[in-house]
């Protein structure tokens, strides 16, 4: 069976040069076809002796298995190989941008907010908002501040009519809470305040939170324990040094402002803090009585405890914002830093 | 507040340094905003006297001075037009420093040596006076130190004193709170009256006693103006930034800066018939020492005479009856004028003055008696004179009520969380004045709050005095306890802060911008409100509230476009201002601002400017979960562009609207021409529908596009709508997918495609059943709306 191994040896190498697909299947139906080299070895078995057959038979469809095999080997490997092309072919620039739109970007005033709302509601304080056009009642009368008190004078108050301001804090959002809700309550106000005052570092309108909680056996030193670990927080600095200093406020009593270390030189002083490595963050005390009592609420059953901080000064001490008018500006290339 | 340290110290002198001082006078609540070194670096200057003075030869203006410091005589070239034979001045000699670090050197001015130099105020770093020499007084030592001689070795401590604490306007409030907190015995007893030498009254009426409740004035006779004030005390009045005028004038400053009183010496002379204090009268005007003419508002009070105005009560002394130079008989006066009374007064008039500032918080109602007799003693010293006795109006019942207060240890322990040792409490509340009677029983302290507090009429005053002397270092740091309720947020209201979310993530800024605005941009968008003016705007630009929030983004976009940045996307949320019928309404609100591209610059595509449905598509977005069905109706409003402007309206109610500006909006505004703004009522937009779950079709759904030629005017919502009203119970959904005007559409027609998608919940449909649904929609858009298929 001469012919047998040469067809095998022709076969053969031309499976292995196959270039692609179309060429082997030629070259399949070439061979194994019905009308194929190897069919036709098949076909002319019969002119063999009878003896000879099975042998012959068995030789030749071995050789028909044994190409069918290279065959499809061959395929993978074509197979493999165009794949490869094409992905190679299919190769981009993985460094050039993506499509679609860009994220936008929270303004650092609401962010910092944002941050703080989710601190003290992890406490349990719910968020309370209220008119920022307040009425001389809610925003000085019901806070112990009567008609010609001296911390009028220092609220630089932007007045509508004369029983109207634009609020110069939110605390009248307390007390509107006060008189609606009954104890325990825990509440913060944020939102936009306004005092008659611009030059580098007064903005017109600004932003305050402030947080209130009434409820039995609250005390002081309760307080000091919020706000230090608020301030912790915030800062994400555990062992941030805190300050209570005796102040004063008419709504509130005893009174204190808050200083912490300065988060710019740790306290050895430097231009931030005015060389004395404290930085004032806030005010708080506990509920004035009187406070209270306007709002209907039992001072010696339900004392409670205030806060009050300025937004944007927490916020550029965080980011370490050197202008407040950047904060009203709107420049987006300030804006987008905070995304 | 500034006083001097070294005068702090003559009367408690704690063993601590200024910087310790400061620290405990703040940890007390006295706020130390500063502590400044006088002529800080100053050395070796000392007292000298010019003994010869010579034109200098080559120069004008300079002299050349023989200058005796005591010890030898020095030739000193100096420019100063008061260097003359008998000056003493400070001198600076080789070696010796000036405040500031500069060194004195030998020099030669116009070839003429001069060891030295001859100081003035502003080279010691004492005022700002740079005009001449600082002339020191005749009988200065010559020779001694000038830090020495004029004691500046000390520091102003600038105190920011909170307005409950006007009894510490003074070196005598500040003493006796420092001297509890260092806990140092604290003598604050007042100096022994003095004997009057005359029986000379001088009447005395107060007509408003609920305004002036006491009144202390004496007659002063002859007194020698014309002699100098003590150094000391000019140093002193200097360091807490009062002028000496004339030693009359100066000690009444003194004496208020010592112990809190202000004090008016008029010219006994200048006065006729008697002092009346009164309320003032219609149209009265009164020229004040500060040479302006002021009329008076009603319900001034007044210090007059039987003619005529004389001073504003506790603000400023009229010009005509003060002391000047020829004076020589003086009328002193000392009274208490009712706090909440003077409040605002001297603002009134645009003055601020030490007297008012001290007024307006309260001074001491005892002190006048203090102080005239100290100011008397101190006359006498130093101008000489012969007091009469004291004329004391008082009217008892108008004067402040000394307030009881019990305080219990339970009620320290409550508000503090902590205990304070009984003895601490009596010390610290008889250190600050307080009666105190203890009742140990009871663990109760009954007080009576010194005459000058006028903030102690609770429990809770005086709990705070104790907090901040016992330290509130010293009181602990306690935990919060969470709440016990735990808090219930709705569903169907989504938060704030979740909407401020999805604008970020869509690719929007969040602006601030100021909640007032110019009345011009308000008119621009809001014509027909008349808003909320401000009575004191900071400026003309910042005058009114917002009615609207898109002047402020406007301005937000148009600063960023005169920067270059073209492409903008804001949104903001706050107020808008609107002074209803039935009052103002202050409605929280949603706003948006897009213009520039569509999408941000890239290299994959070139990008088309934003248009109406770009913004569209956003607020379709916002109100994707509304519980009912928005819809846009065409308008046109103020600003806005009349073709390219829709209200939004969720179920019947109009919630806002959405347009592209107007072209002469847009310009003014320094905005592009394709600007587009919406503004949403936040509180609707916050509403959302719970969830509408149904079960998901297990059987296959079939799509069927349809292309139907319009009359252009139909709007798309109208075909949508009909399509949706025949395609029977199958219809899942309905898309419009292409637009087409122009070449194969008449002019006046468009062709709408829209997608059909078909599907039922149990089986698969059949294509007849689609079919036939489709056909019912093609009848009815012709029937309805004249529409036909497009081949």
């Amino acid at each position: 069976m001469q012919a047998l191994d040469t067809l095998k040896a022709e076969a053969t190498t031309a499976i292995s040069s196959a270039e692609d697909a179309s060429a082997l299947e030629k070259l399949r139906v070439e061979l194994l076809g019905k009308k194929g080299r190897v069919t036709d070895l098949l076909k002319s078995l019969g002119q063999l002796d009878a003896s000879e057959r099975p042998k012959a038979g068995a030789e030749i469809n071995a050789l028909k298995q044994h190409l069918n095999s290279l065959i499809s080997e061959r395929k993978q490997i074509l197979q493999s190989a165009a794949l490869a092309e094409q992905l190679a072919n299919e190769r981009l620039d993985v460094t050039l941008p993506g499509r679609g739109e860009q994220t936008g970007s929270l303004h650092p005033i609401t962010r910092t907010i944002e941050r703080m709302a989710a601190f003290f509601a992890t406490l349990g304080f719910d968020v309370v908002e209220g008119p920022e056009v307040e009425d001389d009642y809610h925003n000085f009368e019901a806070l112990n501040i009567p008609a010609h008190h001296p911390a009028r004078a220092m609220h630089d108050t932007f007045y509508v009519d004369d029983n109207h301001v634009l609020r110069t804090h939110t605390s009248g959002v307390q007390v509107r809470t006060m008189e609606r809700l009954a104890p325990p309550i825990r509440v913060i106000c944020p939102g936009r305040v306004y005092r008659c005052d611009s030059d580098l570092t007064h903005s017109p309108m600004f932003h305050q939170v402030e947080g209130l909680l009434v409820d039995q056996n609250v005390n002081f030193g309760q307080l000091k324990g919020i706000i230090q670990q608020f301030l912790a927080a915030f800062f994400e600095q555990d062992d941030l040094a805190v300050r209570f200093r005796p102040s004063y406020f008419p709504f509130t009593e005893p009174s204190a402002e808050v200083d912490i270390q300065c988060v710019k030189c740790a306290g050895e002083g430097c231009r931030i803090c005015s060389g004395t490595g404290w930085l004032e963050v806030m005010g708080c005390g506990m509920v004035h009585p009187r406070v209270l009592e306007m709002s209907g609420i039992d001072g010696e059953r339900f004392p409670g405890f205030a806060f009050g901080m300025g937004v944007e000064r927490l916020a550029m001490l965080r980011y370490g914002i050197g202008d407040l008018r950047l904060n009203f500006e709107n420049d987006l290339r300030f804006l987008s830093q905070f995304r | 507040m500034i006083l001097s340290e070294s005068w702090l110290r003559e009367w408690v002198n704690p063993d601590l340094d200024s910087d310790e001082l400061a620290h405990r006078l703040t940890m007390a609540g006295l706020e130390v905003d500063a502590v400044t070194p006088l002529a800080e670096g100053l050395s070796g200057v000392i007292v000298a006297e010019i003994v010869a003075a010579q034109q200098h030869p080559d120069a004008d203006k300079l002299k050349v001075c023989s200058v005796n410091t005591g010890s030898d005589i020095v030739q000193i070239v100096c420019g100063a037009p008061n260097a003359e034979v008998g000056l003493k001045a400070p001198l600076a000699q080789p070696g010796d420093k000036l405040p500031g670090g500069v060194k004195i050197k030998k020099a030669k001015l116009r070839g003429v040596e001069s060891q030295g130099m001859l100081c003035s105020a502003a080279e010691l770093t004492l005022s700002e006076d740079h005009d001449g020499l600082l002339a020191l007084a005749s009988d200065a030592p010559v020779g001694t130190d000038i830090t020495e001689y004029l004691d500046l070795d000390d520091r102003l401590i600038e105190i920011g004193l909170t307005p409950n604490r006007a009894d510490c306007l003074s070196v005598l409030g500040v003493a006796r709170d420092l001297a509890v907190v260092v806990d140092l015995p604290f003598n604050g007893e007042a100096t022994a009256p003095v004997e009057p030498a005359l029986d000379e009254t001088f009447p005395v009426t107060v007509l408003s006693p609920e305004k002036c409740p006491r009144y202390l004035g004496r007659v002063i006779r002859d007194v020698d103006i014309n002699r100098p004030t003590p150094l000391f005390m000019v140093e002193r009045l200097r360091r807490s930034g009062i002028r000496s005028i004339d030693p009359v004038v100066d000690i009444t400053n003194y004496v208020m800066l010592e112990i809190g009183q202000p004090l008016h010496a008029f010219n006994l002379e200048a006065l006729e018939g008697g002092i009346v204090v009164r309320e003032a009268q219609p149209n009265e005007a009164l020229t004040l020492l500060d040479g302006q003419s002021r009329e008076m508002t009603a319900g001034t009070l007044m210090i007059a005479d039987e003619v005529k105005p004389l001073a504003m009560a506790g603000i400023m002394g009229g010009e005509g009856s003060g002391v000047d130079q020829q004076t020589r008989h003086l009328f002193l006066e000392a009274a208490f004028f009712t706090p909440e009374l003077m409040a605002g007064r001297a603002r009134q008039c645009g003055l601020h003055t030490d007297a008012s500032h001290r007024y307006e918080r309260g001074v001491d109602p005892e002190l006048p008696y203090r102080a005239i007799e100290r100011a008397t003693t101190l006359l006498m010293e130093w101008v000489g004179g012969k007091p009469g006795p004291i004329t004391d109006i008082s009217a008892t019942e108008h004067l402040p009520v000394r307030a009881g207060v019990t305080l219990r240890a339970s009620a320290i322990k409550g508000m503090l969380g902590i205990e304070v040792p009984a003895d601490e409490v009596t010390r610290i509340l008889k250190g600050l004045g307080f009666e105190v009677v203890v009742d140990s029983a009871a663990q109760e302290w009954c007080c009576t709050a010194p005459s000058w507090r006028f903030d102690m009429g609770l429990e809770a005053d005086l709990i705070e005095e104790i907090a901040r002397i016992f330290g509130y270092d010293n009181i602990p740091t306690l935990p919060v306890q969470g709440a016990s309720q735990a808090g219930v947020n709705s569903e169907a209201t989504a938060s704030l802060a979740d909407i401020r979310h999805r604008l970020v993530s869509r690719g929007f800024n969040e602006a601030i911008t100021f909640s007032f605005v110019s009345p011009a941009a308000q008119a621009l968008f809001d014509p027909d409100w008349v808003p909320v003016a401000l009575k004191n705007p900071i400026s003309s630009d910042l005058a009114v509230m917002r009615t609207s929030l898109l002047p402020g983004l406007a301005g937000a976009a148009a600063h960023n476009i005169k920067r270059q940045i073209t492409r903008v996307r804001f949104f903001e949320t706050g107020l808008r201002f609107l002074p209803e019928a039935n009052g103002l309404m202050q409605t929280p609100t949603l706003a948006l601002i897009l213009c520039g591209a569509r999408t941000p610059e890239g290299w994959s595509a070139q990008s088309e400017s934003v248009d109406f449905y770009d913004l569209k598509g956003e607020i379709e977005a916002l109100l994707a979960a509304a519980a009912k069905p928005v819809t846009f109706r065409s308008v046109v409003r103020a600003g806005l562009h009349d073709g390219q402007t829709a209200e939004v309206v969720l179920g019947d109610s109009v919630i806002g609207v959405m347009g592209r500006l107007h072209p002469t909006a847009a310009s003014e505004l320094d905005l592009p021409d394709k600007t587009f703004v919406a503004e949403l009522d936040l509180a609707e937009v916050l509403q959302r529908a719970m969830p509408d779950y149904h079960d998901i079709s297990r059987y296959p759904e079939v799509r069927r596009d349809l292309a139907v030629v319009l009359d252009k005017q139909v709007a798309a919502s109208a075909a949508v709508d009909l399509v949706k009203a025949a395609a029977g119970e199958y219809l899942a959904d309905v898309v419009v997918f292409d637009l087409y005007e122009g070449e194969g559409v008449a002019e006046n027609e468009k062709s709408l495609a829209m997608g059909l998608t078909f599907r039922d919940q149990s089986r698969t449909l059949t294509d007849e059943e689609v079919s036939n649904a489709l056909a019912q929609v093609i009848d009815s858009l012709t029937e309805k709306l004249g529409a036909r298929l497009r081949h």
